[in-house]
C-alpha cells in the first residue's frame, strides 16, 4: 500500500496537460459531461443543502435581530412563529466599530494566535524534521513518540494539559515553585491564559508539520544536496536553496492548512477554559459560539455575523495567500 | 564552514576511490557524509529525546492519574505509587454510561465515514478525469468549505435538524460531519485518482464499460490506498469533533466520546479520577487506529495537497 501510495504522489507531479488528441477530446467532452454531473450531483446536493443553504440563512439571520427568544420553535404542539425582524447592518456596524467592546480585543488576540501559533508549529516541526531526516539509532522510536500529540484524540490531550497547568496542585507550578520561580495562574489570569493556550495549541499542532515536512524532505534529491556541496555551497546555503526550495509546495499548503484551521481552533480553547472563565482569552471562533449557544438568551444574530465575518477574513487572506504564491512562483 | 567543500563527494558513487586522499591534521578523522561527530550526534539525540519527552509527558501523565482511586489524587500524585487500582477503570465502564457514548461515537464516525468517502469518491472521479464545465468553481467551494467557522453554519443547521426532527439522531451529525469531510475528501482522492493513469480508463471504455463502469470497476479497487486513507481521515475527524456534537446531542445517551467526557468535568463535582479513566479508554483505541494508517494518513494528504 505505501509504495503504491508513494509512487503515485511522485507522478502528481506531471502537469495538467492535455491527455487525449484535441479531436476525440471535442468528440467525447459533450458525452461525458452528462456523466460528470451525474457523479458530481451528489456532492452538490450536499454542499448545497448543508453548506450553502446554512451559509445564506446565516447571512440572512446576521442581518435580524434573532435570538433564542424570537426564532420560532415548537413547544409540545403549540407552534411559535418567527417574531425577529430584519435590522440590515446593524449587527455589522456594533461589531466593527467596537460598540460591543469585545470584536477589537478578540480580533487583535486572533491574529497573535494564528501568527505566533503557525511560526511555532512550522519552526519548530521543521526542526524536528530536519533531525529526524537522518540516520541514526532510534529514529522510528523518536518519529512515534514525537506524533503521540497528533494520534491522541485533542479533546483528550487538552484535559491532560488541564491537569497539568491546574492553578493549584498542577504539576508544571509544583515544578516552578520547587525551582523557585513564579507560579502563574496558568488558567485563570488572562495574560497566562493566552500563553498556556498557545503553549497547548503548539503541542498539539507541532506533529502534523513535522510529519507532512519530513515528507516533503525525503522527496528532496540526494543529488542536489551533492551537486550544492560540489559547487561549494555553505550548510545554510544549502537549506536556503536547496532544503526550502525543494519543500517549497508542501511548506506553503501546510502553512495556508494550519492559519485556516489554528484561527478556526475551537476544541484546545473551548475544553482548556471551559463555557465559564473569563472572556480575554477566547478567540473569534470561540466567542462567537459562546455568543450562539454558551449563553442565555441565545443571541443568533450576533453569532451569525461574527461568523460572517471571520469567513471573510479567511477567504480574504486566502485569496491574497494564493497570488502571493503564484506571484512568488513565477519570481523563481 | 568552509571546510565542507573541499571534503570528497562521498555520494558521487565509484569515483569516491579514485580521489587521492587528502592530508588532514592528525587525530580528526575525516567525517564521510551522513556521518556526524560524536558530539554531534549526542546533541542530536539530545534535543529529540527532550521533544520526544515534551511530547509523551501529558499522556503519560494522565495516564498515571487515573490509577490514582480518589478525586484529589492530581494533587498528590507522589502518593498514586503506593495505591496503584484500577477501580476507575471499572467505575467507568459499569457505572457510567462509556460504553453507550463509546458506540454513540462510532456508529457517527463509521456512518461518516462511508457516507463521506462514497460521494466524495465519485466526485473527485468526476473532477479529476472530466473536464465538464464548472469544475474549477467546484474545487473552488471544497477549498472555501475547509474555512467555515463553526459559529456560521451553526445556528442555521441547528434549525434545518430540527424542522427536519433529526436534532439529537446519529443523522444530525453523520451529515453534518459530511459537510466538512466531504470536501477535503474530494480534494485528497481528486489528487490520487491523478495519479492514475487516464489510459485505464480509455481501455475500460474501449472494452465497452460505462464511465459509472469504468470508476466502480477498474478505478475505485485501484485507488483502495487512496480511500484508506480518506476513510482514516474522515473517521478520525468525526471520532474528536466537539463543537457541533455538543449542540447537538442533547440527551445523555446519544453524546459520543468527546461530549461524554466534559460531563465529568461539568456536571459532577470535577472527578479528575474517573475523567482520567475515561481518557485513557478513549486514547488507547484512537491512537492505536491512528499509528496503524499513519504513513498512509501523511502521504495522502500531501499528496492530495500539493496538488491544488
Amino acid at each position: 500500500m505505501t509504495v503504491a501510495v508513494e509512487g503515485g504522489s511522485r507522478k502528481t507531479q506531471r502537469g495538467d496537460g492535455p491527455r487525449r488528441g484535441p479531436m476525440s477530446r471535442i468528440r467525447l467532452s459533450y458525452n461525458r459531461n452528462w456523466y460528470a454531473w451525474a457523479m458530481v450531483a451528489p456532492v452538490v446536493a450536499v454542499i448545497g443543502v448543508l453548506v450553502l443553504y446554512p451559509l445564506g440563512r446565516g447571512i440572512y439571520l446576521s442581518l435580524t435581530d434573532a435570538d433564542s427568544s424570537n426564532v420560532g420553535r415548537k413547544i409540545g404542539v403549540n407552534e411559535i412563529p418567527d417574531s425577529f425582524s430584519w435590522v440590515g447592518f446593524d449587527n455589522y456596524t456594533e461589531i466593527l466599530s467596537g460598540g460591543d467592546h469585545q470584536f477589537w480585543p478578540h480580533f487583535v488576540w486572533t491574529i497573535v494566535w494564528t501568527v505566533v501559533c503557525v511560526a511555532l508549529h512550522y519552526s519548530i516541526g521543521m526542526s524536528l524534521a530536519l533531525l529526524l531526516n537522518r540516520k541514526m539509532r532510534g529514529r522510528t522510536f523518536y518519529r512515534m513518540v514525537l506524533i503521540l500529540p497528533w494520534a491522541v484524540p485533542t479533546f483528550v490531550t487538552v484535559f491532560a494539559w488541564r491537569l497539568i497547568l491546574a492553578d493549584d496542585g498542577g504539576i508544571l507550578n509544583m515544578a516552578l515553585e520547587w525551582a523557585h520561580l513564579p507560579t502563574p495562574a496558568w488558567l485563570s489570569d488572562p495574560f497566562w491564559q493566552k500563553t498556556a493556550a498557545i503553549m497547548v495549541n503548539t503541542w498539539v499542532g507541532v506533529p502534523f508539520m513535522m510529519v507532512s515536512l519530513l515528507g516533503g524532505l525525503q522527496s528532496i534529491p540526494a543529488e542536489l544536496y551533492e551537486a550544492a556541496e560540489v559547487d561549494g555551497a555553505t550548510p545554510w546555503q544549502r537549506f536556503r536553496y536547496v532544503t526550502l526550495a525543494g519543500l517549497r509546495s508542501v511548506s506553503s499548503t501546510v502553512v495556508l492548512l494550519g492559519v485556516i484551521w489554528t484561527f478556526n481552533q475551537f476544541v484546545v480553547i473551548f475544553l482548556l477554559f471551559g463555557n465559564t472563565s473569563g472572556t480575554e482569552a477566547q478567540i473569534l471562533v470561540t466567542w462567537a459560539y459562546r455568543l450562539g449557544f454558551g449563553q442565555d438568551p441565545r443571541d443568533y444574530a450576533g453569532s451569525a455575523a461574527y461568523g460572517v465575518i471571520i469567513l471573510s477574513m479567511l477567504i480574504v487572506f486566502a485569496s491574497f495567500y494564493r497570488r502571493w504564491l503564484a506571484r512568488n512562483e513565477k519570481a523563481v | 564552514m568552509s571546510t565542507t567543500a573541499d571534503r570528497p563527494v562521498a555520494g558521487a558513487a565509484g569515483t569516491a576511490g579514485a580521489v587521492p586522499p587528502r592530508t588532514r591534521p592528525p587525530g580528526k578523522r575525516q567525517l564521510k557524509r551522513g556521518e556526524r561527530s560524536r558530539s554531534a550526534s549526542l546533541l542530536v539525540h539530545g534535543v529529540l529525546i527532550v521533544a520526544s519527552f515534551i511530547a509523551a509527558f501529558p499522556i503519560g501523565w494522565i495516564a498515571w492519574i487515573s490509577l490514582g482511586p480518589d478525586k484529589t489524587d492530581f494533587l498528590h500524585p507522589g502518593q498514586i505509587a503506593d495505591k496503584i487500582s484500577f477501580e476507575n477503570y471499572t467505575t467507568v465502564l459499569n457505572d457510567t454510561s462509556f460504553l453507550q457514548w463509546f458506540v454513540n461515537s462510532l456508529i457517527v464516525a463509521l456512518g461518516t465515514c462511508l457516507l463521506g468517502v462514497f460521494i466524495a469518491a465519485s466526485s473527485g472521479y468526476a473532477v479529476s478525469r472530466m473536464r465538464f464545465p464548472g469544475h474549477r468553481q467546484l474545487m473552488w467551494t471544497f477549498l472555501v468549505t475547509q474555512m467555515f467557522p463553526v459559529a456560521i453554519l451553526m445556528v442555521p443547521l441547528y434549525n434545518i435538524l430540527a424542522n427536519l426532527g433529526l436534532l439529537d439522531t446519529y443523522w444530525a451529525l453523520i451529515l453534518v460531519y459530511c459537510t466538512t469531510a466531504i470536501p477535503y475528501c474530494a480534494w485528497l482522492l481528486k489528487g490520487y485518482f491523478d495519479t492514475i493513469p487516464a489510459e485505464i480508463d480509455e481501455a475500460g471504455r474501449i472494452d465497452g464499460l460505462s464511465p459509472f463502469g469504468t470508476f466502480y470497476r477498474l478505478i475505485l479497487p485501484l485507488a483502495r490506498p487512496g480511500l484508506a486513507v480518506a476513510a482514516f481521515y474522515t473517521f478520525l475527524t468525526a471520532w474528536a469533533e466537539v463543537a457541533y456534537a455538543s449542540v447537538f446531542m442533547l440527551s445523555d445517551d446519544k453524546y459520543t466520546l468527546a461530549i461524554g467526557l466534559t460531563t465529568f468535568i461539568s456536571e459532577h463535582d470535577t472527578q479528575w479520577d474517573l475523567m482520567a479513566a475515561t481518557s485513557v479508554l478513549i486514547a488507547i483505541p484512537a491512537s492505536l487506529f491512528f499509528y496503524l494508517v499513519q504513513r498512509h494518513l501523511v502521504t495522502g494528504l500531501t499528496a492530495g495537497a500539493a496538488k491544488s
